[in-house]
């Protein structure tokens, strides 16, 4: 018979967690394991949500084990450390991202790329090495291998530095990896949400002119004056689409609902790259005649290593770049999951676990 | 005013084949060519490749074909004429032309060498030269290009081999070089083994590639690996054998323009693969995310490639002793040659012996 969650591990944790697919949370009283000669324990004090947390949670991808507890923006502070860890101490504020393990000897695991290993761990929802399932940072405390903690660097504030766990690594790997970085060179950025936003103040920190494509004219104002945009184009404005036709370098689209790709490629110059990175629940139509034509390419990404993760903290650190949220109480949060499907947030909802998630 | 006719157009005489409309049945023509400008090359043309674009532009099938249309860009043939300001040619060298006649020169793609896809790019026919007049092909007995777009053909390559790579060779070399697939060791697939896909086969084993040709065609296997020297064959359609090699190509050169599910082919991409689209399906593809970010992967498109790198493969071809597999044919037998080309019925490339049959067809 397979042991409850609270008696599946020896410390015991109590959390939030979707109990079925209308993706509703609740209290829930889980356990977690003894801290290993590799782990770190941290207690949690602020946890981003992500828009795979609303994904995840009503199992619009067809993925979801319940109970389930979401959360992988997660900071918080050290207070065990096994006896192999020599980078942390206890009291070192770190993070905790979208991943707790992969196979570490794999080509991808030997190059920093346990993003892409078959066999990484996911911080929830997946099966952790002892079988047992993983369950996220909305939640009190979590135990994670230190090879999946990153410090979280002084300059940076815990909350308003959370979402960078994800949504700013997603946006800053493939900027390094597609080539972005030069100065001077045009991107588009699809979406202004959790992460277009991120996108927008790393790619000027890039030095890169940057456009905002986005449905939402409303948004404009603030896309150009508070985040440094150098441009806005609303997306369902032909006019407007047809006179930036040819302008852009690179776009980096964020949108995780199905939309054409075809009016975004023509905003590429010729050798222009489309990458994707909003995981929808159905394919998006790619055309094939100007990706041809126009030597054009798409290309996913998913997150990023975990060398690179501390290496985007540290230029986020440096930049002062930091995500735009809300912070809500635990209890607020199918409130909150509610109003994110309706992108109704400037642009990340940040659970303030420390202080709001209590024993009842 | 009416406009003149192509006889009476330029200077030259000039006389080759021509599709009248769109039932794309060619006949014979007489045109001109303008007089040798101080920066053209003149030659006799002795060979003309027959691409599949032609096929596609005598039918109009593309929308944009001006007739007459004189096809034909895989053109070779003996240099007898070079303007004043000529610097790279002489009378008596073996030259070639490709898919393209004139571009901008000024914009980001022609200084960086990419005039194929400089925005004012002049195709070798059907497009409308700098001075207004009509394009016409390699399907005629002499040729005038501008001798940035005319590439030296070594004189150890046959030029009738050789007619081909000026379209379907550079094709398919530009992006194995472009997407890094040029590196030995690599498993490189090939979709698709006619025209673009055998040549892929050929220089993706000379760059040191593992090669696995990917086709609807079993019948074609004992070609691809006793002849092409490919290394492994797979047939699209056999779910078992496409299921087996999941997840174990770096990169895959598709060559095949009729539409065709896409998705089994990123399945055989491993992580960080690519596939590259050179024939151009008009139905889009149905892209799903997940695949494409959980493996980090690329679609990406390529077409033909600028004269630096086509100068380029043609002197690799030469070192490595690279051809196009062809069937010469008199050019009075070139409608047949299109209606097999329809029904993929060549091996794999059809190729006007110009210099020998068109007197003799006027």
């Amino acid at each position: 018979m397979a042991k409850s969650s609270e008696a599946q591990h020896p410390q015991k944790v109590f959390g939030w967690a979707a109990k079925d697919t209308s993706g509703i949370l609740s209290p829930f009283h889980f356990s977690r394991r003894e801290n290993g000669d590799e782990d770190v324990s941290i207690k949690i004090l602020y946890c981003g949500v992500c828009h795979s947390d609303l994904h995840s949670c009503r199992n619009e991808w067809g993925n979801a084990h319940y109970p389930l507890v979401p959360g992988h923006e997660i900071v918080g502070t050290v207070t065990k450390i096994g006896s192999n860890v020599k980078k942390f101490k206890v009291g070192d504020r770190v993070g905790v991202g979208v991943m707790v393990g992969s196979c570490k000897s794999c080509e991808y695991c030997k190059q920093d790329l346990e993003n892409y290993c078959p066999k990484h761990i996911l911080t929830y929802n997946s099966i952790d090495n002892d079988g047992t399932r993983t369950y996220g940072g909305y939640a009190d405390m979590i135990v994670v291998d230190q090879n999946f903690v990153v410090h979280f660097p002084d300059g940076l504030p815990s909350d308003a530095g959370a979402p960078l766990l994800c949504a700013g690594i997603t946006v800053y790997s493939p900027m390094k990896y597609y080539g972005m970085t030069e100065p001077g060179k045009h991107l588009g950025i699809v979406g202004l949400g959790g992460l277009g936003h991120v996108a927008v103040r790393i790619a000027k920190a890039f030095g890169l002119k940057v456009t905002v494509i986005s449905s939402s004219p409303r948004k404009e104002s603030e896309a150009i004056n508070r985040l440094g945009a150098d441009a806005f184009l609303v997306s369902n404005d032909a006019g407007k689409m047809k006179g930036a036709i040819g302008t852009m370098d690179f776009i980096i689209d964020t949108v995780s609902a199905v939309h054409a790709l075809a009016p975004l490629l023509s905003l590429l110059k010729a050798n222009g790259k489309l990458i994707t990175l909003g995981l929808p629940n159905k394919p998006l139509e790619l055309p094939i005649f100007p990706l041809v034509l126009g030597r054009k390419l798409v290309g996913g990404s998913d997150i990023g290593g975990m060398k690179e993760t501390q290496e985007m903290l540290d230029f986020c650190a440096k930049h002062n770049i930091t995500a735009d949220v809300e912070v809500i109480r635990m209890d607020e949060i199918n409130t909150a999951m509610d109003r994110l499907a309706k992108s109704d947030v400037k642009y990340r909802f940040v659970i303030d676990v420390g202080s709001s998630l209590s024993q009842l | 005013m009416a406009d003149k006719l192509p006889e009476e157009e330029h200077p030259k005489v000039a006389f080759g084949w021509a599709a009248r409309d769109q039932s794309g049945v060619l006949s014979p023509f007489k045109f001109s060519r303008r007089a040798t400008g101080e920066k053209d090359v003149s030659f006799k043309v002795l060979y003309c490749g027959m691409c599949h674009s032609d096929l596609h532009m005598i039918k109009n099938e593309w929308g944009n074909s001006t007739y007459p249309l004189v096809p034909g860009h895989e053109i070779v043939g003996v240099v007898t004429e070079v303007g004043s300001k000529v610097e790279k040619f002489k009378v008596g060298h073996k030259v070639g032309v490709g898919c393209m006649v004139g571009s901008c020169y000024s914009c980001d793609n022609c200084t960086n060498d990419l005039e194929n896809y400089c925005s004012q790019m002049i195709l070798t026919y059907s497009a409308k030269y700098y001075d207004g007049t009509i394009t016409y092909g390699g399907y005629s007995d002499i040729m005038v290009a501008d001798e940035h777009f005319v590439v030296r053909i070594p004189d150890s390559l046959p030029l009738d081999a050789t007619a081909p790579l000026l379209c379907a060779g550079i094709t398919v070399y530009s992006p194995l070089k472009y997407y890094g697939l040029d590196k030995p060791g690599f498993h490189v697939g090939v979709v698709g083994l006619g025209g673009l896909g055998h040549m892929a086969v050929k220089f993706a084993k000379a760059m040191g590639a593992k090669v696995t040709v990917i086709s609807t065609s079993p019948n074609k296997k004992q070609e691809a690996i006793k002849r092409l020297s490919a290394d492994s064959f797979l047939v699209s359609r056999d779910q078992d054998q496409i299921q087996a090699a999941t997840g174990t190509m770096d990169g895959i050169i598709d060559t095949v323009s009729a539409s065709h599910p896409l998705l089994p082919l990123t399945g055989l991409l491993k992580s960080h693969g690519k596939l590259i689209l050179v024939g151009a399906p008009e139905k889009p593809f149905e892209l799903p995310a997940f695949p494409l970010l959980m493996g980090r992967k690329v679609v990406g498109g390529s077409c033909i490639g600028g004269m630096k790198e086509t100068q380029e493969m043609v002197d690799f071809a030469a070192k490595h002793g690279i051809t196009s597999d062809i069937e010469v044919i008199p050019v009075e037998y070139v409608n047949t040659a299109m209606e097999r080309m329809l029904k993929a019925d060549v091996r794999y490339r059809f190729v006007i012996d110009i210099g020998n049959t068109i007197k003799s067809s006027i």
